[in-house]
């Protein structure tokens, strides 16, 4: 009991994080059509940043603030120098050109900060554990991810649904030359919006900075598994971003936690040691084929245009 | 524009002529390491030009590729390591689990299309990583090393550099032939109406759906053979064979090369193998130069080598 509401808590906080991740992602594909391979770099350069502008600064708020900021410049100049050539290519020329993103940014982390990792230590005042039910404590820290990430999904929701700026974003992905058409700024539009969703892979990579460490190549990862998440949800859509990075952030937990003692009721000993880490790091992709080949197009898919 | 044409045909003749020489170059300059770069790019090209087949003519943009490469290579580690070095034993293994691989992944990818497609390839290719990780029998993430090459009985000995060199030639002339013959057949034909436009190729009466997944299962069968020559040539396979950054690489073999072009997909592997040498010559930081220059490629050179050599795509 004590494991599983852990677990679960543990499921549900890395489900919110890969919904950061996934939502710029899935921003992008739903308005400007592109598919972003390096939005898993950015998720890394976040965690570079928020781990030098704290030891700089010696305050660990002040560093996630500079951070943010410096993922969310990073990310509009990146839209403007590059990805906006992009816009109405063949999908293969995105893989292409995003994939060379990918290379630059792990050699200019590797050239500005070196071959080893980083770590962002926390502060006293989260670096604890707080007893959530009687007799059952669980990492501040962990904590404050998940109320972290739940006001910026309602934050998001608000900014979507109900401000002019959301009204256009969704006015965007469901028809993007009608927005145009009607007069509206649909170059600044593209660029809020790759702003928007790299800040948020940004936040996910600096709130995972304390818990990993901060390396090379630990966006291509979290960017491998948010495809799958957003493939599951249907590309393009919020919610079903939403709900699939829950969805796979619970299956991918619940795989870690608990298959090696569900495969010991069948295997071996050494054959259940063998295959529960493959097993459980295959059990997402697995997952996703499932969903797919039932439903082609995901389980929201976004509206047709 | 005849011209051109021409500038095309030389190119093609040059690179043969130079591809054949490798060997006599090596022995030459006494650089042995010359000849493992030439056997590498020739493996690669044999990889790169299958993946043409989907992904140019086909418009199959499939991200796992390299898996192929991995499921070949295990094969003949995996035979060797059981005490099973005949060649004609492992390679045909190698070439049926590759194309009992990309039937299963062809047949329920080629149900999703555009980027679901790229997707559900990527996922597949993954998860045949993340299971050669968890061989802990065969190495697991560490790899396997393969003390013995494969043994054709006398017939031809792999263990030596040049005959080695030579049959993977001999295998890339082979494939790029059977792709020339593929392309321009009615098979041919057909995935690339298919490409062009599926809907009305049904509405025509052609199950297209079947021979998509035929064409999946060629490339996939033609790359894991491939794989079988990858693993000869390094002794060695590892998960890091199938990483899904190496069937990035593929990927941009053929677009740098010239997509949906016979010859395109060498070019792509001779320049892209040679850039990373050059380059990584230059500056250890290497990828900061070629990462750019795959977004170049895509924005000013989008027909590739080939394309610059005045070949017109295919189709």
């Amino acid at each position: 009991m004590l494991l599983l509401i852990e677990q679960g808590l543990n499921g549900v906080q890395l489900g919110l994080l890969l919904f950061l991740v996934a939502a710029g992602l899935t921003l992008v594909f739903g308005i400007m059509d592109v598919v972003n391979l390096a939005h898993g770099s950015f998720y890394m350069m976040g965690a570079y940043f928020a781990a030098t502008a704290t030891a700089w600064t010696g305050s660990f708020l002040a560093g996630i603030g500079i951070a943010l900021v410096a993922t969310l410049l990073l990310g509009i100049a990146v839209e403007i120098i590059a990805l906006r050539r992009l816009y109405g290519r063949d999908h293969l020329d995105h893989v292409l050109g995003t994939f060379g993103l990918i290379l630059f940014f792990n050699e200019l982390v590797r050239l500005l900060w070196g071959p080893a990792g980083l770590s962002l230590p926390l502060p006293s005042w989260l670096n604890g554990s707080v007893e959530i039910l009687a007799g059952i404590y669980y990492p501040t820290y962990r904590l404050a991810i998940i109320s972290m990430s739940l006001a910026v999904v309602a934050l998001l929701y608000i900014l979507v649904m109900h401000t002019r700026v959301g009204m256009l974003i969704r006015a965007g992905a469901s028809n993007r030359e009608m927005i145009g058409a009607l007069g509206v700024n649909i170059k600044l539009l593209y660029t809020l919006v790759f702003g928007l969703g790299v800040a948020l892979a940004g936040l996910a990579g600096l709130m995972q900075a304390p818990i990993l460490t901060v390396q090379i190549g630990m966006g291509e990862n979290v960017l491998i598994i948010a495809f799958v998440v957003i493939v599951i949800g249907g590309i393009g859509s919020i919610r079903g971003a939403f709900v699939a990075a829950l969805f796979v952030g619970l299956v991918d937990t619940a795989g870690r936690a608990f298959l090696p003692d569900l495969l010991r009721l069948v295997l071996s000993a050494k054959a259940a040691s063998t295959a529960a880490p493959a097993l459980s790091s295959i059990l997402i992709y697995l997952l996703m084929a499932c969903v797919l080949v039932l439903r082609p197009e995901g389980l929201f898919p976004a509206a047709r245009r | 524009m005849k011209q051109l044409a021409n500038a095309r045909l030389v190119a093609v003749v040059l690179v043969g002529a130079a591809l054949a020489l490798q060997p006599l170059i090596a022995l030459a300059t006494g650089n042995g390491f010359l000849l493992v770069i030439s056997t590498r790019i020739v493996i690669m090209a044999i990889a790169a030009v299958s993946l043409n087949l989907i992904l140019g003519y086909g418009g199959m943009v499939s991200f796992g590729h390299a898996a192929y490469l991995g499921i070949g290579g295990y094969a003949v580690g995996i035979l060797a390591q059981s005490g099973i070095y005949s060649g004609f034993v492992q390679w045909p293994v190698a070439i049926l689990a590759s194309a009992a691989f990309a039937l299963v992944i062809g047949i329920l990818s080629l149900r999703t299309r555009g980027v679901y497609f790229i997707m559900i390839t990527l996922a597949f290719a993954q998860m045949i990583y993340y299971v050669a990780t968890g061989l802990d029998d065969y190495g697991g993430d560490d790899g396997l090393t393969i003390y013995r090459r494969s043994q054709f009985g006398g017939l031809i000995d792999l263990s030596n550099k040049a005959v080695f060199y030579y049959l993977c030639l001999a295998l890339l002339a082979a494939t790029v032939f059977v792709i020339w013959r593929l392309v321009n057949s009615r098979f041919g034909l057909l995935i690339q109406g298919a490409r062009s436009n599926d809907r009305r190729m049904q509405a025509l009466g052609f199950p297209t759906y079947r021979y998509r997944v035929v064409a999946f299962v060629i490339a996939g069968t033609i790359c894991g053979l491939a794989g079988a020559l990858l693993a000869n040539h390094t002794d060695f396979i590892s998960p890091a064979a199938m990483h899904w950054m190496r069937s990035g690489d593929l990927i941009v073999m053929v677009i740098l090369g010239g997509i949906r072009s016979l010859f395109g997909p060498v070019f792509g592997a001779i320049a892209l193998l040679v850039l990373e040498e050059v380059l990584s010559e230059i500056t250890e930081y290497w990828q900061i130069i070629l990462g750019p220059l795959f977004l170049l490629v895509v924005l000013y050179a989008r027909r590739g080598i080939d394309g610059m050599l005045g070949g017109e795509p295919h189709g």
